[in-house]
């Protein structure tokens, strides 16, 4: 029964994503909808990650899509911190809708399912896991921020004369707070990537594909963060750079799960 | 007790027929309890736009009408209008809303509206009228964005620089040229929290005089490339030929964003600036765009405002209709609490059981009365309420006591 509680967190992040579209367009009562959608949808998916993690034998999120599951659950945490208040309305249009685009693809990878079987018992591997997960969600909300900036920036530009009919966070705001994300993510994949290299070196085994495009994703994190607060880089310039280190992320979350998780 | 609102204002008389009966905070007191004399209300609200006598009393209008008359002649009593009851409370509604402001939603009208209840002399019926319209104004506004976008180009300027910086707190703005405009734009920023650096304009004294009234550095206008380096937004107003700002003059931000507002004509910053990275150049025609199409959002969330303020009218409608059965309550009330006492006078009772009787007729007449009460006060906002009246006056013989 319990995984039931699915459908109506979908329903309000699928409620909340077009909630923030409809607030795009006229802007006020949406945006409240929505903002409830998020935090509806968010409290079904925990109850539904609580009733996974009585029921599993081992680390319930262990397969691919289980992983995803809770890395949707993650990035709406990451999300809620802030992404609640009213100038982040439109952040909320980049996330909502990718993340009940990703939260289907977990349940079609049966990844909300109960009672799953893990062979990931060991805290090595769950820090493993929680830590890259925590990670790419932080990226992905410095994405959807990069995302955000790019837009703003280039209605400032245009001169786009209805800017100011929807509330949004301003260009330095989002800019700084990108940076803070990801200079707070980094060290969270570093630590998982630390993590997953010592069980690699106990149990033995190879450098994989998808392990080889992590270490890429934490070059290019890393380059962004040297550039940005050695080289003083910022703006238009380093939310090109978030978005094309977040098209890695998205290669490791969705291209290459079966070489490493098989 | 009917309410009335005599009244004038930019909707039909013209700022020199306005101007005749504008009133100042003493002379709206004065006339109110002038006004107000003999047990009546009245509030003046008087702004630049309006002057508007709220009067309660049954012979009331003629009184105000005659007060408008006095003050501004023929003419001013020719373009008045006249509300009674309902109509005159939603106009008080939508005013306090800002709904009948030149610019939909404007905030200086609600703190005008609370000034002149202050200021006036209320009773119980303008008391309620104007709390409730205080309270419609602000529900417009916190339910609606009506009053969130600028409503000017100077204001606009300054929320334009708020989407690239958000607090303008120590953001450092240089002005080019010493006129009113760019000063008045430059102020908004101000108000903000920006403050000011320099004024560079191609007079030395004119400059310098700006300069010093704002708390700036003048500087002369060859310096404006130097003086870039350092700012933050840079405000243009001058009426020189050419432009007085291209790409190169702007150098060395490393990154940190200039926002530009030209409001000059012909233009004094060449607009290729806003094609550098991090330079976001405005001139007026941009300004003027966003502030009509925020406008027309005003306008939008408008007819939002004018739902909201409806049903608080028609909240405020029901209250002043179950005031019509308030008489007929008391005395229906008055007349069984009468029976009551004078049955049990007759009755010889020790003390402990007159009191022990007492308790229990009083429950039993409460009991009684009180769905005939709740339904005269739903009749009365069903605006049944004189038939009710009557037929509870004529069931019980209350006649008499009208």
């Amino acid at each position: 029964m319990a995984e039931l509680l699915f459908w109506p967190a979908l329903l309000a992040y699928g409620e909340a994503a077009f909630a923030y579209f409809r607030e795009a367009r006229a802007p006020g009562r949406p945006g409240r909808l929505a903002t409830w959608g998020v935090r509806i949808g968010w409290l079904a998916q925990t109850a539904l990650l609580i009733a996974q993690a009585s029921r599993a034998n081992g680390f319930p999120w262990s397969t691919w899509a289980g992983s995803l599951n809770l890395f949707v659950w993650l990035v709406v945490t990451t999300y809620l911190i802030w992404g609640c208040r009213a100038r982040y309305r439109l952040l909320g249009l980049v996330v909502t809708p990718l993340v009940a685009a990703l939260f289907v693809v977990a349940r079609l990878g049966g990844g909300t399912q109960l009672g799953t079987r893990s062979h990931y018992s060991s805290v090595f591997l769950v820090l493993h896991v929680g830590l890259v997960l925590t990670a790419f969600a932080g990226f992905t909300l410095a994405a959807a921020l990069a995302a955000v900036y790019l837009f703003q920036e280039r209605r400032l530009k245009r001169h786009d004369a209805g800017i100011l009919r929807l509330p949004a966070p301003a260009l330095e705001t989002l800019d700084g707070l990108g940076g803070r994300t990801i200079a707070i993510s980094l060290p969270a994949l570093t630590l998982g990537m630390i993590v997953g290299i010592v069980r690699l070196e106990e149990k033995g085994g190879g450098l994989d594909a998808l392990m080889a495009v992590t270490l890429a994703t934490w070059l290019a994190y890393g380059s962004y963060l040297a550039l940005r607060y050695a080289y003083g880089w910022q703006g238009r310039r380093t939310a090109y750079l978030a978005l094309a280190a977040f098209a890695l992320v998205i290669v490791v979350r969705l291209a290459l799960p079966a070489t490493h998780f098989a | 007790m009917r309410l009335f609102l005599v009244g004038i204002s930019h909707r039909h008389a013209p700022v020199e027929v306005r101007e005749r009966v504008v009133l100042d905070a003493k002379q709206s007191t004065a006339l109110a309890r002038e006004l107000a004399e003999g047990g009546g209300e009245c509030v003046c609200l008087s702004t630049c736009n309006r002057t508007e006598l709220y009067i309660v009393g049954d012979d009331a209008e003629g009184r105000a009408l005659e007060a408008l008359r006095s003050l501004g002649g023929e003419e001013v009593a020719a373009l008045s209008y006249r509300l009674a009851d309902q109509a005159a409370a939603l106009h008080l509604f939508r005013v306090a809303a800002g709904l009948d402001s030149l610019v939909p939603g404007e905030g200086e009208i609600l703190g005008q509206v609370r000034a002149a209840y202050e200021a006036g002399a209320p009773g119980s019926l303008l008391n309620r009228l104007f709390h409730d319209a205080l309270h419609a104004g602000k529900k417009a506004r916190a339910q609606t964005t009506i009053a969130e976008s600028p409503a000017s180009v100077s204001s606009a300027g300054a929320a334009l620089a708020q989407q690239v910086f958000g607090d303008l707190s120590g953001r450092r703005v240089l002005i080019v040229g010493a006129g009113k405009v760019g000063e008045l734009v430059a102020r908004g920023l101000a108000a903000r929290g920006a403050e000011f650096v320099a004024v560079a304009n191609r007079t030395d004294e004119r400059g310098r005089e700006l300069a010093s009234r704002i708390g700036a550095t003048a500087v002369p206008i060859e310096r404006l490339a130097d003086e870039l380096v350092s700012a933050d937004v840079a405000v243009a107003c001058t009426s020189a030929p050419g432009f007085l700002i291209g790409p190169d003059d702007v150098r060395e931000r490393k990154g940190r964003p200039l926002f530009l507002i030209d409001l000059a004509v012909p233009r004094d910053i060449d607009p290729a600036v806003n094609e550098i990275d991090g330079c976001y150049l405005y001139d007026i025609d941009d300004l003027e765009a966003v502030v009509e199409a925020t406008l027309s959002g005003r306008r939008r969330e408008a007819e939002r405002a004018e739902a909201i303020v409806a049903g608080e009218a028609e909240r405020f409608r029901a209250w002043q209709a179950s005031l019509e059965v308030v008489p007929t309550i008391a005395s229906l009330r008055a007349r069984a609490e009468a029976i009551r006492s004078a049955e049990l006078s007759k009755a010889k009772l020790s003390d402990r059981e007159r009191a022990a009787v007492e308790s229990i007729t009083s429950q039993i007449v409460n009991k009684l009365l009180h769905l005939p009460t709740v339904r005269m006060k739903e009749a009365a906002a069903a605006s049944d309420a004189v038939l009710y009246a009557d037929a509870v006056r004529h069931l019980f013989g209350l006649e008499d006591e009208r």
